[in-house]
């Protein structure tokens, strides 16, 4: 009569864990979608321009970051719709860029001191004066090297 | 007699580690996407001297407030621009100066592209996204003509000598042969782009 032989009593039945799996890579995924890391919160627009002529910006450790755009609909109350400088986490003004520049130099390696760049993320729809101002201030401090970050695409969409 | 047919299952315990093991790679691994861009040396800053340079030689740009281009003294659309450089910097007017320029030897064209000198002025109301279409045709004429040659001499053009140079496995005796063929072909066509004013002698 044992054909069905009976369960031993007192064992819990074990959690199926089948459906684990699914449920990382449901994690995996939105991860793998999502993350877009930044490094400094952005106070500025910065709606790149695109150009198609364009070289990979490398070794992050030899870039210093100046954004430029008007400032995002928070703070356009305290500051206003004119274009403005960000350096770090914060708006600066033009004559703070030199000593910005002088003060992120002094942070890096003596090796790479001489070889660094200067990224400007300029929004679009910026004004050429400011560029001009800023690039007058990089050639005080003998920052020479620029460059101007774009998206990759075509150049024509530029001006809409 | 019912014999067991059935394939073993297969044991997807380890599944779950499998999908932590990349979840956990792909945290740490995902960097930023590399910034992209032109790159520009701008001049030192004791740069307002007295140059030496031939009417001809000096391809002037202009972006006005309206984000117009006046090229050479007449409006200009933005889609002719790379042409008219290549036109410029090809030119060869001087003989025996620029043997493997393929230009129209013009009298109103530059001598020879290490005489070239673009001037590009833009208006401080200019958008910066125009600006930059501008500096990428300028990119893309000077592009065009390097790569031209360097298929000529050496079979490949400029682009993937560059990548070939910057290549972690590329041999440290290639990459001497690679550097020294950047250094002809840039020097074939030196990038001069001015953007401060001219002054000149006469």
């Amino acid at each position: 009569m044992a054909k069905f032989a009976k369960k031993k009593d007192g064992d819990l039945p074990a959690v199926s864990t089948a459906s684990l799996p699914d449920i990382v890579f449901m994690l995996l995924f939105f991860f793998m979608t999502v993350t877009t890391m930044k490094d400094s919160s952005l106070l500025v627009e910065n709606t790149l321009p695109n150009a198609s002529e364009i070289k990979k910006l490398e070794k992050k450790d030899r870039v210093i970051y100046i954004y430029v755009g008007k400032p995002t609909r928070e703070y356009q109350k305290v500051f206003g719709t004119e274009p403005k400088i960000q350096l770090n986490d914060k708006f600066a003004s033009i004559d703070e860029v030199g000593s910005y520049i002088l003060a992120e130099r002094a942070k890096k390696p003596q090796e790479l001191q001489n070889v660094l760049t200067t990224a400007l993320k300029v929004d679009k729809n910026a004004n050429m004066g400011l560029i001009a101002d800023i690039k007058q201030e990089l050639r005080k401090v003998n920052a020479l090297k620029v460059n101007y970050t774009t998206y990759e695409g075509n150049a024509f969409n530029n001006l809409q | 007699m019912g014999r067991n047919r059935e394939v073993p299952e297969i044991n997807s315990g380890s599944m779950a580690d499998i999908a932590f093991l990349l979840l956990i790679f792909f945290l740490v691994a995902t960097t930023v996407q590399n910034d992209k861009g032109l790159i520009r040396k701008l001049p030192q800053k004791q740069n307002e001297t007295l140059i030496d340079i031939n009417e001809r030689n000096v391809f002037r740009v202009v972006l006005n407030k309206e984000n117009q281009l006046m090229v050479e003294g007449e409006l200009l659309q933005i889609e002719n621009l790379e042409e008219e450089v290549v036109n410029f910097l090809d030119n060869g007017g001087e003989t025996g100066k620029c043997d493997y320029c393929m230009g129209s030897k013009s009298k109103d064209l530059s001598d020879s592209p290490s005489d070239a000198v673009i001037s590009f002025k833009s208006d401080r109301k200019a958008l910066y996204g125009k600006y930059v279409e501008v500096q990428d045709k300028f990119t893309k004429a000077y592009r065009i003509l390097r790569s031209r040659e360097s298929s000529r001499l050496y079979g490949m053009d400029f682009k993937s000598l560059e990548e070939e140079y910057a290549k972690p496995e590329t041999t440290q005796e290639m990459r001497e042969i690679l550097k020294e063929r950047i250094k002809t072909i840039r020097e074939m066509y030196p990038m001069q782009i001015s953007e401060s004013e001219l002054i000149f002698k006469s």
